[in-house]
């Protein structure tokens, strides 16, 4: 890699006090306002009302789940940065943001080592594997949990929601989307909207996910165009599904504030190294994420889709990157003129 | 102040773009002082963009304030002229702060000539005429900027005489006066629309003639409303007017002001010619001004020499030649934490390695800083947030192309209009991740393939 910096120390000829110039390329200003660290930790500032409700919701399950994340996906970037004999980087929280999101992603009855294993897997094959921060094609979290969802079915279908007899009133009714599919019951919406019913540890408030992801659009640290084309999209397939069944109960409004949408249109899609460059990529992906959503949703066998939708989308993202590349102002360069 | 435009087609700004902090207040408030000539200069024979100068004097032979030193014999070529009376002597090589070596004919200052307010006057002082300029035609008005060495002062220090003479196929319609000076900490422009108005509106009126224009328009920032007055003055019943525009940087790039006044897209590897606009800093006009109706050639310049490195900012009248160390000691010298003294503004300036370099026509400020201004966080690697997409005034991909030049992909550079980049910094400024990208993308312009 090509040396980017070097420092020339010259005694200027005329001046009387000694002075060292720093010969460096241009600009020599630096917006402080932001670095990749700090974007990290904002994630995690929008992630804490999430986080509270999952543990107000779910209680002690909520914590040991995210905690075992977070502690594992730490200790597998330590691990595998020190095995390709790399400078360790944990201070820019990247493994913690993966932990935390993956953590939430699960559902609360998850054993320990389903949380192990998806970590390992996340930082390991999702992140770590393609080339370390920045280099990766998949959401990590999502490559985790899709490992795990695949390895130990039982673990996460919809069954190992629900514990009739559990003492946590909310874990003994099926989840929303579960309901809905099998028994096609819905739920009121405004449980849906504060979270007061089962899913996965994140998803169950809408309100804490609008919360922290205004926060983090608003610092410019997610990009507003994807939860925008996730809603548009399944805002508008899931009302069109409504009016080809006006009867129904379940409505567009059980789809946008129910299940794992606004969570993964808020913190999971708008991972930045996994998603499109300009903002019209931005929109063509979220709205993409939506329609694949609702698609597994209605036709597919699984009550939720968002991971898989995110996945499948984030290998589109190269496709997306180069078929949105913008004209630059005053448009294309233009071939040389022979001479 | 809102940005002021009547019968402008633009809406006073472009997309994208940023706000470096602007700075101004280190040498906004400070007069315009004269500099007393230093007891030796160096004239670069190579200030301009185009063919160097060949050397008419010879060793040990008098000259005076004014005379020629350099002749041009190409078209896209300036004469050079010496700034001060005295004896020159042998050609000698200098560095330039662009990393150039190129000859210069030293000069020893001996005998009389003007200073202090009596050369202010004789350069920016006095009447200047806003009417009976019919008087000059426009191939007079072009002889006589070329002959008095005038290139463009913003810093491009492109001939301006080639920008002003006719050009058939593509006819002007608008002449814009770049005052807006969008770079951090450089008030040269500023103070010089400030303290002398009239001379800008005397070279934007010939200016005008020149070219045909229908309109001229000074066009300022918003964060300069005593420049606005002052200028608003001096034009009021002259038939040029004044467009006021959003403070961000870089409106003083042609291809931002011009979309910015004239809502018109100046095509990529075009010039402003080729949407019928010509652009001259308001320093260059006042010089077209002295040229046309004083007879004074190009001698001397504006700098401002600003930051928090150097004791004493200050906006100074300067005869080209003399070392960016003289000026720099005439601001009490550099300040004990100064860490980098840059030709130019921090945007897009050339830093300095020594500052035995002489001041030329292309020099508009001086900007030192200090190792607080130019700390930066240890570089990371990109995260693909897109910001600086976001900021990219030309609408380019600029972590692409610092990829691309970085792993020498020139299929990728092509794809993602590598040859359109002009430099500016937005980009870099903003990255999070601290990745030096101006200076990849520079890179892969220099060593992409030519095709």
């Amino acid at each position: 890699m090509a040396e980017t910096t070097s420092e020339t120390k010259k005694k200027p000829a005329p001046e009387p006090e000694p002075a060292l110039l720093q010969v460096v390329a241009s600009p020599h200003l630096s917006s402080t306002a932001q670095t990749t660290q700090r974007m990290m930790i904002d994630v995690l500032i929008g992630l804490a009302p999430v986080l509270a409700m999952a543990v107000y919701v779910f209680q002690w399950y909520a914590v040991v789940q995210v905690g075992i994340c977070v502690l594992c996906c730490l200790a597998a970037e330590a691990l595998f940065t020190a095995w390709r004999g790399r400078h360790l980087s944990l201070g820019d929280c990247s493994a913690a943001v993966t932990g935390a999101i993956l953590g939430l992603s699960l559902p609360w009855s998850a054993p320990w080592y389903v949380g192990v294993v998806a970590s390992f897997v996340a930082v390991g094959i999702g992140k770590i594997l393609f080339g370390g921060l920045g280099q990766n094609i998949f959401n990590p979290a999502m490559v985790g949990r899709a490992f795990v969802m695949i390895c130990f079915p039982a673990t996460l279908g919809a069954t190992a929601y629900l514990l009739p007899e559990a003492g946590l009133r909310v874990v003994t009714e099926a989840t929303p989307l579960t309901a809905a599919k099998q028994l096609g019951a819905a739920t009121p919406l405004w449980p849906l909207l504060v979270g007061t019913v089962n899913g996965s540890l994140g998803e169950t408030s809408a309100i804490a996910c609008i919360l922290g992801g205004a926060y983090l659009c608003i610092r410019r640290t997610a990009s507003w165009e994807i939860p925008a084309g996730v809603i548009l999209a399944v805002a508008a397939l899931g009302g069109i599904a409504n009016l080809a069944d006006v009867g129904a109960q379940w409505t567009v409004w059980h789809h946008l504030l129910g299940g794992a949408l606004l969570f993964g249109a808020l913190f999971i899609a708008t991972d930045p190294v996994s998603s499109p460059l300009t903002p019209r990529g931005k929109l063509i992906f979220g709205i993409g994420i939506g329609v694949l959503v609702m698609l597994i949703r209605l036709f597919s066998g699984y009550p939720e889709g968002v991971m898989f939708a995110v996945l499948l989308m984030n290998a589109v993202t190269p496709l997306i990157n180069r078929w949105t590349i913008p004209g630059p102002v005053g448009g294309p360069v233009p071939a040389p003129v022979g001479r | 102040m809102a940005a002021t435009l009547t019968q402008m087609e633009g809406r006073g700004t472009f997309a994208r773009g940023v706000h470096p902090p602007e700075r101004k207040h280190f040498a906004e408030e400070a007069s315009i002082e004269v500099v007393a000539p230093p007891p030796q200069i160096r004239l670069p024979l190579l200030q301009h963009t185009g063919a160097p100068c060949q050397a008419v004097v010879k060793n040990r032979q008098k000259v005076v304030v004014g005379e020629l030193v350099g002749k041009a014999e190409a078209f896209i070529s300036a004469p050079i002229h010496s700034s001060v009376a005295g004896v020159a002597a042998r050609e000698t090589m200098v560095t330039l702060p662009n990393g150039r070596h190129v000859p210069a004919v030293p000069i020893k200052t001996d005998g009389e000539q003007l200073t202090g307010q009596a050369l202010w006057d004789d350069l920016y002082g006095g009447e200047w005429p806003t009417s009976g300029l019919e008087q000059y035609s426009p191939e007079q008005v072009v002889q006589a900027v070329r002959d008095a060495g005038i290139v463009g002062l913003g810093g491009a220090a492109f001939p301006t005489h080639v920008k002003l003479t006719r050009n058939e196929k593509k006819p002007t319609d608008t002449l814009l006066l770049n005052g807006c000076e969008c770079e951090p900490y450089l008030t040269a422009d500023y103070r010089l629309m400030v303290e002398a108005p009239e001379p800008i509106v005397t070279g934007a009126l010939l200016a005008g003639r020149c070219v045909d224009a229908k309109k001229v328009v000074i066009v300022i920032e918003d964060n300069k409303p005593e420049a606005v007055e002052a200028v608003r003055r001096a034009a009021d019943g002259a038939g040029v007017q004044v467009a006021v525009v959003k403070t961000k940087y870089p409106m003083g790039g042609e291809r931002q002001v011009i979309p910015a006044v004239l809502g018109r897209e100046v095509p990529t590897g075009g010039l402003p010619l080729d949407v019928g606009a010509v652009v001259i800093n308001v320093g260059t006009a006042a010089a077209v001004a002295r040229a046309v109706v004083r007879g004074k050639p190009l001698t001397h310049r504006l700098v401002a020499v600003s930051g928090a490195g150097v004791a004493q900012p200050k906006n100074l009248l300067v005869p080209i030649g003399m070392t960016y160390g003289e000026l720099v000691a005439f601001c009490g010298g550099l300040a004990p934490n100064a860490a980098r003294v840059i030709a130019g503004g921090p945007m897009m300036g050339f830093a300095l390695g020594s500052l035995d370099a002489p001041v030329t026509k292309g020099t508009s400020g001086i900007t030192a800083l200090t190792t607080e201004d130019v700390r930066r966080s240890e570089e990371t690697a990109c995260v693909r947030c897109g910001r600086c997409v976001d900021a990219c005034p030309l609408n380019l991909v600029p972590t692409k192309l610092a990829e691309a030049a970085r792993h020498q992909d020139w299929d990728v550079a092509k794809r993602y209009h590598m040859r359109a980049c002009v430099e500016c910094g937005c980009c870099a400024f903003l990255c999070p991740a601290q990745i030096p990208l101006v200076q990849l993308i520079r890179m892969g312009k220099a060593e992409m393939p030519r095709d």
